[in-house]
Order: C-alpha cells, then structure tokens, then sequence
C-alpha cells in the first residue's frame, strides 16, 4: 500500500516536472527576447549573468524605422475596424434575433459561411476588388474585409437571442422604436459580450499579418506588423538585440495589457469561445 | 418619444409584438453588413472560380477564356503538388499535438498543480504575441551554430544543423512553431469545459477507486467532446489560413519544403502576378475548406441548433 502511494506520488512529481518544463519552453521565447533586448548585442546569444543592461537597442530600434507612425496606423485600424464591427455586427444580430423576414435564415446560412471562406483567403480577389475601388494602399483597404464579421453577428445574435422578450416588450409598451429598444436594451445586457468581443477582434487585427502586407506599400499606411517584418528583414542582417528590442517594442501594448488584465482576457476568450 | 399614447393604445390593442415586425425593418439593420459580406465575401469567392478559367490580363491583353487550362497546368505543376501534400503533412502534425498539448495544459491548470497561476500565464502568453514578432523570435532559436537549439544541443555534443535550410527539418521547424502559438489559445476553451465538470464525479471515481488515467479515458474526455470537436475546427481553419510564420522564417524554401498552399497563392499571385493562376488555387484551397465545413456541420449539428 506505501509502495503504492509512493509511486503515486513519485509519478505526480514527474508530472509536475513536466508540467513546470512545458511552461518553461512556452515562455523561453519572449524570455530570449527580453534578454537580448536589454543586453548589447555582443551578448545576444551568449548567456552570462555579469553582460551589462542596456536601454540603447529599444532607442536604435525605434530610431531605425517609423515607427511611432506605425503605431499611429495599427491604432486607427483596430479602431476603425471595432468601431465598424460593433455597429455593423449589432444591426445585423439584432435583425436575425428579432425579427421576422422573407429569406432569414438563407441569409443568415450566406454570414455563417465567411466562418469557413475567411478574407485571409480571398486575397488576390479582394487585392482586385481594392485597386478597382482605388483605394490600394489607404488603411481603410486593409480593414474593410473583416468590418462585418460573421463571428460577431453569430455571437451576438446568441446573446441578443437570451435577453428575455419581456424586457423587450416591457420597452416597447414604453412607447421604444424598434433602434430605442435596441440600445435601452440589447445592448447594455450584451455589454460582457461586446468587451470580449472587442479584446479578441483587437488582438486579432493588431497582430494580422498577410493581407495588410499585400495591400499596403507605404509607410504611412504599413501596420506595425509589416513594419516590423520589413524593418527585420532587410534593414537589420542580424542584429538580433535590435530586432528583439523591436519585436518586444511592437507587442508591448498588447502585452502589458494582458498582464494587467489577465483575467478578463483569458474570461473574454472564454466567453468568445463558447457559443 | 410619444410618452402615453402607446401605452393606452397597447391596453386595448394586441401585444406589440407584431408591431415592428416588418420585413423592411429586418433587411434594413442587415443591409450595412450585408453589402460588405457580398462584397468581400461572396464577390470574391465566385470570382476566384471564374477567374480560374480565364488567362491572366497582360498590358496589351485582356484575359480570354481558356476553359481548364490552368487546372491541367496545375495538375503538372510540381510546387503545387508539394504545397498541398506539405499542407496535409503539417496539418496532420500541428492540428492533434496542439489538442493534445491542449488538453493537458488544462488537466494540470485546473488542477491542483504547484505554481498554477504562472503555468497558465506562460502556457496563455504565446496567445496575446503577433505571430510575425514570435517567428522572429524562433529565427534566432533555429539559427545554426549559435542559435539557441544549437547551444544546448551542444552541451550534450550534438554537432551544429541548419535547422531551417535543411530539408527534412524546416518544416517540424514549423510544425513546432505552429503548436507553440496556439495550444495555450486552446487551453482557455478546455479549461472553460473543465470547470463545468462536477467534483463529485471524480469523488465517487475515487472512492470506487478508479485510477486517473481511467477516469480520463471513462469520463473527462467524452464529457470534453464537445469542446474537443469546437478546437478541432478552430484548429483546422489555422492550419490553412495562418502562413505569417512561413513568410518571416521560410519563404516557402529550402526548395519549397515549407510552402503551404495559401503561401503558395500569395507568392503566385504578389511575387509572380499570376493571378488567374492563383485563382484557381484558391479554388482548391476554397473546396478543401468547404469539404472541412461540410464535415463540421455534419459533426456540429448535434451540438448547435441553428434557430
């Protein structure tokens, strides 16, 4: 019976070994990056307690490439993107929770079908569809494609779809138009959904890579992703301390947001995730 | 607002329910969104499938129909053969190690684990990163001689390997960049599942002394399926869709060994201007996703009831 225990408790040992070096491989890449970012380059890939800390790769990354402009466009377009997404998204959940019309549910079956055939696919024919708009290379190119997101109206079709119809009728006995009834209503009782929502979708588009890259080609409309990827890869050879500096410079909002919110965020994908 | 009026109209009249009904009002909240989805959305996918079957436009050349040309040229194109038979590989090795990672990054985090809080911090934060600023990352840890893979592969007098510029390597390279990215993004949803299972289920396996592992196998996994089946599509939709890794660290090489088939689309249709040529690969990248949403909605219908 002790023997018994005691391999038990030896295997959870292990098991807590493990467990502790999966973490630890999970986490050595932002590790490295830090280290090699706050060291000079010279000890960028050689690990000793006594190399000396340094500011000097974030002042030579930033002063390498535009990036405080980068950061000015990625921030309009995850904006411009949310604002879109949330307005759009509610008019058409609330249309599909609410209300009864010819061709509903075909229409509905049409939005469900961008969760399969996502914009990240579609991009030589919407690369067509932006030049024939004229609008290459403009910020607003690189977000219209996702402004209405079938993940959005299918999530908030299923909240909207919860609200109870009292609340709804009880509003509209009020004297409430159907958009009165909208905001007084649906809307602040899908208030946990919309912030999940909105960290999701800004994450999303602050770390998009492909179409801003084909749909872009200056600086004055190149996302943080691209600008970073370009500045990486031909500017700097291999300058590993510069372009860790950049790299940590680019996710840095993003992550000291995660750590201050960390439960929110990892609520917000939770709730996101069930539908 | 009209303050009474409504409200003695609604004490003699039927509830107000049928009131705003009206079809119009339905099609106008949907028309912004509509407009936008048929634009980018629909447009887009019926014109990939034309396209495939004209030319590509020159300057001096507007595109003509060429029937199945550009399928018979993709049939005898040896990169493309390679990018599907590469996606298949890499999906068939990121899609069950990132579940299964998953899974078990949950089974401890909900456990009763030492240091639980930080193992969920580091198992999340790959998550919250740009895929673009981690694959930089992961280019020094691949980097021969002095890369970090390399340096502890020499503590136990393991010779140097260029990892990414080798053939048979880059694409686990890949794989394990792939997998890095996204378990812990998984972890969340299974750890969600896990806090809805009972205690007492666990309680009672115990006292009929069942061992862990027969427990897990009898009654957390199946009760698990659900969101099992929910990261499985997830993770099938990114193993098609997610290339930034393969353009910062690859570009498809050495040889084409790492190039997927929408990598292989963009470097078509941006790098060559090939665009009907990238048309019609997309058309095969469009029936694999829509053979994948069939069997998801073959699978999911059970599960999620469409009104």
């Amino acid at each position: 019976m002790s023997a018994l225990q005691a391999s038990g408790r030896g295997a959870a040992a292990l098991e807590t070994a493990g467990a502790w070096l999966l973490a630890l491989i999970w986490i050595l890449p932002l590790a490295y990056a830090l280290w090699a970012a706050i060291h000079p380059s010279a000890y960028s890939a050689h690990f000793v307690p006594s190399a000396p800390l340094t500011l000097e790769n974030f002042a030579r990354a930033w002063n390498a490439a535009p990036f405080a402009r980068y950061f000015l466009n990625t921030f309009l377009l995850v904006t411009m993107i949310l604002a879109a997404q949330l307005v759009l998204c509610t008019l058409a959940a609330y249309a599909f929770a609410r209300f009864s019309f010819r061709g509903r549910d075909l229409a509905f079956v049409l939005v469900l079908l961008q969760l399969m055939i996502m914009p990240d696919v579609l991009i030589v024919e919407n690369y067509r569809t932006m030049s024939a708009l004229g609008i290459v290379d403009t910020i607003p190119a690189i977000g219209l494609p996702y402004m209405a997101s079938a993940f959005g109206i299918f999530l908030l079709r299923q909240t909207f779809k919860s609200v109870p119809r009292e609340l709804d009728e009880a509003a509209r006995v009020e004297g409430a138009g159907p958009l009165a009834v909208l905001l007084k209503v649906y809307v602040p009782l899908a208030k946990p959904v919309y912030i999940a929502y909105g960290l999701v979708s800004v994450s999303y588009h602050w770390n998009n890579f492909l179409w801003p890259l084909i749909v872009t080609n200056s600086v004055n409309t190149r996302p943080l992703t691209v600008g970073l990827q370009i500045f990486a890869s031909t500017d700097q050879g291999i300058d590993w301390s510069v372009i860790t500096a950049a790299t940590l410079m680019t996710s840095a909002p993003l992550l000291v947001a995660f750590l201050l919110f960390q439960r929110q965020f990892v609520q917000s994908f939770m709730r996101a995730g069930i539908r | 607002m009209h303050g009474l009026e409504p409200k003695t109209a609604a004490a003699v009249a039927p509830p107000p329910r049928l009131r705003f009904a009206a079809p119009i009002h339905g099609w106008l909240l949907l028309l912004p969104a509509a407009v936008l989805l048929a634009t980018f959305t629909h447009y887009p996918a019926v014109a990939t499938i034309v396209d495939s079957f004209y030319s590509t436009p020159k300057a001096r050349r507007a595109a003509i129909f060429v029937g199945a040309d550009n399928y018979q040229a993709m049939l005898g194109d040896p990169v493309f053969w390679r990018a599907l038979s590469n996606n298949i590989v890499y999906a068939g090795c990121v899609i069950p190690l990132t579940i299964a990672l998953a899974l078990a990054m949950a089974l401890w985090v909900n456990g009763k684990i030492a240091g639980r809080p930080l193992l969920r911090l580091s198992f999340f934060t790959p998550t919250v990163l740009p895929m673009i600023a981690v694959a930089n990352i992961w280019l020094f840890f691949y980097a021969p001689g002095y890369g970090l893979l390399d340096q502890l592969l020499g503590l136990f007098g393991i010779p140097s390997h260029n990892w990414l510029g080798d053939q048979h390597t880059a694409l686990i390279c890949l794989i394990a960049v792939a997998v890095w990215k996204d378990a812990g993004f998984f972890m969340i949803f299974y750890l969600a599942a896990l806090q809805q299972v009972s205690p007492q289920l666990a309680e009672a396996a115990a006292i009929e002394g069942a061992s862990r592992w027969y427990f897990f196998r009898r009654v957390t996994f199946p009760l698990l399926m659900p969101t099992t089946l929910f990261v499985l599509v997830n993770a099938v939709i990114n193993a098609f869709r997610l290339i930034d890794h393969i353009v910062v660290m690859t570009q498809g090489g050495p040889d084409n060994a790492t190039a997927l088939i929408l990598f292989y689309i963009y470097e078509v249709g941006f790098k060559f201007w090939d665009t009907a040529y990238a048309a019609t690969l997309t058309v095969v990248l469009l029936i694999l996703l829509a053979l994948l949403a069939l069997g998801q909605f073959l699978i999911l219908d059970r599960r999620i009831h469409y009104q």
